[in-house]
């Protein structure tokens, strides 16, 4: 619908989900219903409950982890998925029903499908650009506090940089599939690592509701180690860049030259030219 | 109450420490030795804890050693140094238990976002549709 021209790009869209079965399929549905064409994966992340199961019933491929690991590593399970399916964009959303499927085509228009195309790699849906739910004090001040540094470092305004509705390309997905890419928790620093590796961000508001209910995946009582870890992480980073950061960008020229030599009679290419 | 301690070179082991020492070191030893026998230690894991043990048995037994490693590090009595010695020995085994937990978690998490992935591909190979859970099993068994 908006891009008709050419093929259709493979577009895969990201739900990290734990423990969602109530509601993880009204989500699937919104989101085939606003992308017909997408392939919607759903990574289950050690669910004790039949969250897989009705992703499956509702139309949803399931990549399930044998055990938690955690909103950033079902993430890049995703990520890593997307790569292998070779998609040419990719939307993560939230699979506890707070991110509304029908901003995704606000979160899409920005993106760039290939790097000579004008528009960003990297677009996050800020929930303080748009309408906001009321959220605590502390939580306020904690994004705050991110979206600052983010800002600072990234030269970028970035509002909502812990937001999880984000979308992007295959640019983007390249940098995030790097073994040593921090797995963590791809939030604030993940942003100001693609910024450094010379990705375009971009922000667009979003609507966001108020979670429908069920346990919160990443926040809640652990915000303040997820503070203290984000805040050692994003020290970290400035040092860490010296070494493994140059490594990791001579392997992503690696790879992007790999990955262009292999698809030269590839339909990806075709828009490129 | 009984010794007076002024008469006690204190930077040198008592025969009772000294014996303490050796027994104890030897014992743990001998342990670690037997775990590794019976195959419940790795090898690459009971170094340090030999380590440990060697080293303590050595300065047991050459107490001048020990003085002379007490009044590097500005120890009041031979006993406290082979405890600092003893202790800096299980930081490090703790430290290097925290670096295989760091080690061991990543490759737990790679092992399970892999396995994630490849059973999502043996579903989609072996075509048993969406749907894979309750009542669906039957359909296309032959």
């Amino acid at each position: 619908m908006l891009r008709t021209s050419l093929a259709e790009p493979r577009t895969v869209v990201l739900i990290p989900a734990c423990n969602e079965e109530e509601r993880i399929g009204p989500v699937v549905r919104d989101v085939l219903r606003e992308l017909p064409q997408a392939q919607v994966v759903v990574i289950d992340d050690g669910s004790g409950d039949r969250t897989g199961e009705v992703a499956k019933e509702s139309g949803a491929a399931v990549l399930r982890h044998p055990f938690n690991l955690g909103y950033g590593v079902a993430l890049q399970t995703g990520y890593h998925f997307a790569h292998r399916e070779n998609a040419d964009r990719v939307i993560q959303l939230d699979g506890d029903g707070q991110h509304v499927p029908a901003s995704i085509p606000d979160l899409l228009a920005p993106l760039a499908l290939s790097p000579t195309e004008e528009g960003a790699d990297v677009v996050v849906g800020s929930r303080f650009l748009g309408t906001a739910p009321r959220t605590s004090r502390l939580r306020r001040l904690g994004s705050k506090a991110f979206a600052f540094l983010v800002t600072r470092w990234t030269g970028q305004r970035i509002t909502d940089p812990t937001s999880g509705f984000q979308a992007l390309n295959r640019r983007a997905l390249d940098h995030l599939t790097l073994d040593h890419f921090p797995e963590d928790y791809p939030d604030a620093d993940v942003l100001i690592h693609l910024s450094r590796s010379g990705l375009r961000l971009s922000e667009v508001p979003v609507v966001m509701r108020e979670r429908l209910g069920g346990v919160s995946m990443h926040r809640g009582t652990r915000i303040l180690f997820y503070a203290y870890k984000m805040a050692l992480s994003l020290c970290l980073l400035r040092v860490r860049r010296a070494s493994a950061f140059r490594s990791g960008r001579a392997l992503a020229r690696d790879r992007q030259s790999k990955l262009r030599s292999e698809s030269t009679p590839n339909s990806q290419t075709n828009r490129r030219a | 109450m009984t010794v007076p301690t002024e008469s006690i070179d204190l930077l040198t082991l008592q025969p009772e420490q000294k014996t303490t020492a050796i027994v104890l070191s030897v014992v743990v030893a001998l342990f670690v030795l037997e775990l590794i026998r019976r195959r419940k230690l790795r090898e690459e894991q009971s170094t340090l804890w030999l380590g440990t043990a060697v080293l303590l048995v050595i300065l047991a037994i050459f107490d001048s050693l020990l003085s002379w490693f007490a009044s590097l590090i500005g120890a009041k009595t031979a006993p406290s140094a082979l405890f600092f010695g003893a202790l800096l020995f299980l930081m490090l085994v703790a430290l290097q238990f925290s670096i295989r937990l760091s080690k061991l978690t990543y490759r737990n998490r790679k092992l399970g976002q892999r396995v994630a992935l490849l059973e999502q591909r043996l579903d989609e190979l072996s075509g048993s549709g969406p749907v894979r859970g309750a009542g669906a099993t039957d359909s296309s068994d032959a």
